[in-house]
């Protein structure tokens, strides 16, 4: 059998040859023939024409030869791709319309399948990734603080549990360019995250050069060393081949370069989507940090053919030895309930499911209405080609054959398209790869891989068989005899097709009105999201990392530090004010929608914390920051006079007052002036209330917050935040050079709007929302060309019957209002079956909605509007046309 | 041609080339044709032409070899001669073909000669 395969490709390949070889064994046959009847006596005549009878029909026989050596199928598909690219190649109007909406259609589909692809379908990059879970306790309201164990929680956690490999996790509140290097007298600002020395052993991750973090780099007082990105590593040290080894000044110490990671590995993409991490630096497990709470985010690797289900059983099991800190018995068992492992990839990326769901259905759809509108197409060119079909069925092709021949050119077409569809997908790859603005994780390994091929392929070949089936159909069932006489126009198979293209248009109209209503809602929600009160005002502040030195020697209780510290903040915050411009300026440790942390939950002297209650997040502020950031006080601000030795005082938010008001059953109803203890002798001083700020999103609820001085509790860092009427990036050189006036240390810090951080955040809600906004652009602009498309066609079918009707006296005015009713007709149908779609996706997709309800009137009412209104438009061209037929021309025509 | 003559089953045309050329020795196509039509008394109903695409399927897997010669009256022909693995594969097909003659030979035969078929008898009784 193999033999013979061989032999008939090798037979494909020497057709002329063997067709030559063939011609001259049939001369040979007659000769011989031709010879024999001689010699039984016949006339030469006779003889020879006795021979061509014997030897039968010769078109047949090489037929049947041609048919037995060599492949007749890919004989005849090559045959039907000549065919189709030379009529392609003649109608190039109609080719380039069709590869080009197919191109649209394709690659929407691509390049959302990549981002499925990568955020939802494949592992993460890291190998075995499905033993890797995230611990953390069940989301609460007062943030990573709460999402995050101290380091006596960790070591307990790492040695008492029993399904894990290994334990490892990272310092969880790295503020932006926390480090500061120098390299040839520039200050070059940086970021790094401390992570546990095993970190990169639990995850996989092999170094690109040098080696990544062991344990020796972990222990307290070892030599600094630190892991550069390879974004850095390329950016920052021009790809330098020998930096390993090499030592760097960071933050004023030697830091010696150990290695490099593989550009694979992104600490932001995975971890902190939307920001950028420039270095691994090791957390000192054993030293100071020791002390300082909830620090460290943990993720584990489960052993080889543990379960889920039973590493959260061991987790519960373990949960209770656990401790706040060893030293302290009463606080073990804090835990309780509060370690749950989940796969990492659901952390990473579980809550963009049904978001990502809604895009790739939304592609699905443009698609379907691609299709439809090429169906439309084809179904027009068909009409026009009926003829030819009959003619060659009349010449003896079968039915099939004219099947296949038009699926052979609806297969040409969707591989053009596709091809043409893969450029754009990877054009929008691209560019989504490198917006390193948006917190969506992952982004930057999104490309075109194998799957994405495949992907194309098999989309090529579905949208090929269904918008090429129906008409191939329609066509090759045509009948024969009717179609040669018809002369095409009025006929009743002019008007089944007339009926069919209706019906897609309709379709098409219904689908573009339920991608519509679904971006209508999602941008309603987007909108809604913008106007929530933050409690803050983004506009017009920014806010920069200002670095500060408050080291005082043999300062035992850190009074002279926080003294220094006020001096020096003043003399900061006085320094920028002077700047023309800027309104109000202030320092806190964390911002809004920055990272943030919790202390404990600090409750009027003499009531005890109800249980299970996490306490509120903590700000540890200048005097003027609140103002700076545009949230306002009641009551009063801080000032420089709450230092180390006075009455220590806090502002404290709306939410928390009301709650230790209410807690405490204060007959004024209101906390200021009121003492709320923290375990210090004085206790904490109420002096002000703050507005509810929004901590981390828009969208969720805001918490408790408390405002502590910076002059009396130790911030762990200073951002300094300007309010000012000019632009704020305008501001930005003469900030840095006041800065640097005060700290001639002071790094090249970026100058960041107030506008980024809230924009990050709102930033997968922005990117869905366009991109299902687009989408739907898309579906309206090709439901526009189907209703334009069957209109004009149908005006022109009509000519004739127009013409007489406006010989019997009709005006134009009623032939464009009879053109116009039919396809309003048309638009109408469709909406009306749309918007019982879109009621039911609504409900689908209503857990993807803020403040927006899934039956909102004004999105329905907005997008019926808008489709009517682009039927009118696609409607009135042809009208118009339609109106201004000559009777007599079109009389004269036919 | 005439209308009594037998039309070909599938397959058999490529049984009797093979036939022909294991007792005859290298022929050409025109003699296969003819000793097929003067073998079968001029029973077959055979379009000579036809007998090409047999050969070349024949010849593609390995049964038969061809070669240009020359014919007896000084003709350039192509000649065909039976190959060994033919010469088994003939060797099978012919029995095959001997048995499903046979097996239909008395199943047709069923009507006339029930005794023949001992326990089929009853239903035509």
């Amino acid at each position: 059998m193999m033999r013979r395969g061989l032999a008939r490709v090798s037979a494909f390949f020497g057709k002329s040859r063997r067709d030559a070889e063939l011609e001259r064994e049939f001369a040979a046959h007659l000769d011989f023939a031709i010879e024999e009847n001689l010699a039984r006596g016949l006339s030469p005549m006779e003889a020879r024409r006795e021979a061509l009878v014997k030897i039968g029909g010769l078109q047949q026989a090489r037929e049947k030869h041609r048919e037995a050596r060599g492949l007749m199928k890919l004989d005849i598909l090559l045959h039907d791709l000549r065919y189709t690219f030379r009529t392609l190649g003649r109608d190039p109007g109609f080719t380039i319309a069709a590869v080009l909406i197919l191109a649209l259609g394709i690659g929407a589909n691509v390049a959302v399948f990549s981002v499925v692809n990568t955020l939802l379908l494949r592992p993460l990059p890291f190998p075995n990734a499905h033993e890797l879970v995230w611990i953390a306790p069940p989301p609460t309201k007062c943030g990573l603080s709460c999402a995050t164990y101290s380091t006596d929680a960790y070591d307990e956690f790492r040695t008492g549990s029993r399904s894990y490999q290994d334990v490892t996790g990272y310092f969880a509140f790295s503020s932006p360019d926390n480090l500061t290097l120098t390299r040839n007298g520039e200050l070059i600002p940086a970021t790094s995250i401390d992570v546990i020395a095993n970190f990169f052993q639990v995850l996989g991750v092999h170094p690109a050069m040098g080696r990544l973090l062991a344990p020796r780099d972990g222990i307290d007082g070892a030599p600094p060393v630190i892991v550069l990105s390879d974004a850095w590593w390329r950016r920052q040290f021009n790809a330098d081949p020998k930096i390993v080894g090499k030592t760097l000044d960071i933050n004023h110490q030697t830091v010696t370069v150990i290695g490099v990671l593989p550009p694979s590995f992104d600490f932001g993409a995975v971890f902190a989507p939307g920001t950028k991490v420039d270095a691994i630096t090791p957390l000192t497990l054993y030293g100071p940090p020791r002390d300082w709470g909830n620090i460290i985010t943990m993720i584990g690797r489960m052993k080889p053919g543990v379960s889920l289900p039973q590493a959260q059983q061991d987790a519960v099991a373990v949960a209770p030895r656990m401790c706040w800190n060893n030293k302290n018995p009463q606080t073990c068992g804090q835990y309780k309930d509060g370690v749950v492992p989940v796969q990492l990839k659901d952390y990473v990326s579980g809550r963009l499911h049904r978001s990502l769901i809604l895009l790739w259905c939304a592609v699905g759809m443009i698609l379907l209405i691609a299709c439809v509108n090429l169906s439309n197409l084809l179904l027009a060119r068909a009409m026009a080609r009926t003829k030819e079909y009959a003619m060659r069925a009349a010449l003896g092709a079968g039915r099939m054959r004219i099947v296949g021949q038009l699926l052979t050119e609806s297969l040409v077409l969707s591989f053009m398209g596709a091809v043409a569809g893969l450029g754009l997908a990877w054009m929008l790859l691209y560019w989504l790869a490198h917006q390193g603005s948006v917190a969506l994780p992952l982004l930057n390994t999104l490309r075109i891989d194998g799957a994405a091929l495949g992907w194309t392929v098999l989309v090529a070949v579905a949208a090929a068989v269904f918008f090429g089936l129906a008409p191939g159909l329609r066509t090759a069932a045509g009948n024969l005899q009717e179609s040669l006489k018809d002369s095409g126009a009025g006929s009743g198979l002019g008007r089944r097709h007339e009926r069919l293209r209706s019906v897609l248009v309709i379709a098409e109209v219904a689908l573009a009105s339920v991608l519509l209503v679904s971006a209508g809602l999602l941008l309603r929600s987007f909108l809604r999201v913008l106007d929530v009160d933050l409690g803050f005002e983004p506009a017009r502040a920014a806010a920069i990392n200002a670095l500060y030195d408050d080291n005082v020697p043999g300062d035992k209780n850190g009074d002279l530090g926080a003294q220094k510290r006020g001096v020096i903040f003043q003399q900061m915050i006085a320094r920028v004010e002077s700047i023309p411009g800027v309104q109000a300026a202030g320092v806190s440790d964390y911002l809004p929608f920055g990272g943030n942390r919790s202390w404990g939950l600090p409750l009027p002297k003499g009531i005890k914390a109800p249980k299970g209650l996490d306490g509120p997040l903590v700000y540890v502020i200048s005097p003027g920051y609140l103002r700076a950031v545009g949230t306002s006080i009641r009551g009063r601000d801080i000032t420089w006079d709450d230092g180390p030795h006075s009455q220590n005082v806090v502002i404290i938010n709306q939410s928390y007052a009301r709650f230790i008001a209410g807690l405490a059953k204060w007959p004024s109803g209101d906390a200021v002036g009121h003492v709320l203890d923290d375990g210090s002798p004085g206790g904490l001083l109420v002096v002000g209330i703050a507005g509810d700020v929004h901590e981390e999103n828009t969208e969720s609820n805001t918490g408790w917050q408390i405002y502590y001085p910076a002059t009396q509790s130790n911030p762990t860092g200073a951002q300094l935040v300007i309010r000012t009427s000019l632009p704020p990036a305008t501001l930005a050189n003469s900030v840095l050079t006041a800065l640097r006036s005060l700290n001639p240390k002071q790094p090249a810090s970026e100058f960041r709007p107030l506008t980024t951080y809230v924009d990050r955040a709102n930033s997968p809600r922005r990117f869905f929302m366009l991109m299902v906004a687009s989408f739907a652009g898309l579906g309206l602009l090709l439901a526009a060309i189907g209703i334009y498309g069957v209109i004009s066609y149908t005006v022109t079918r009509q000519t004739q019957e127009i013409g007489i009707r406006m010989a019997l006296g009709a005006t134009m005015g009623r032939v464009q209002r009879q053109v116009l009713g039919s396809t309003l007709r048309l638009a109408i149908i469709g909406i009306a079956l749309g918007a019982v779609v879109s009621l039911a996706a609504a409900k689908l997709i209503s857990s993807l909605l803020f403040a927006t309800s899934p039956w909102d009137g004004v999105t329905y009412a907005a997008v019926a509007l808008a489709l009517l209104a682009v039927a009118v438009v696609a409607g009135y061209l042809p009208a118009r046309r339609a109106s201004r037929i000559d009777p007599m021309l079109a009389l004269r025509a036919n | 041609m005439s209308p009594s003559k037998l039309d070909l089953l599938q397959g058999t045309l490529d049984l009797m080339v093979l036939k022909t050329l294991s007792a005859m020795g290298a022929m050409h196509g025109y003699g296969i044709a003819r000793r097929i039509e003067q073998v079968s008394g001029n029973q077959v109903l055979l379009n000579q032409g036809t007998i090409y695409a047999s050969l070349v399927r024949l010849e593609q897997r390995g049964w038969i070899a061809s070669s240009w010669g020359v014919s007896g009256n000084n003709r350039k022909a192509k000649f065909y001669a039976i190959t060994a693995a033919g010469r088994q594969q003939f060797e099978e097909d012919s029995l095959y073909w001997r048995r499903l003659t046979g097996v239909m030979d008395r199943v047709l035969g069923l009507n006339h000669e029930p005794e023949d078929l001992p326990g089929a008898g009853g239903e035509t009784a």
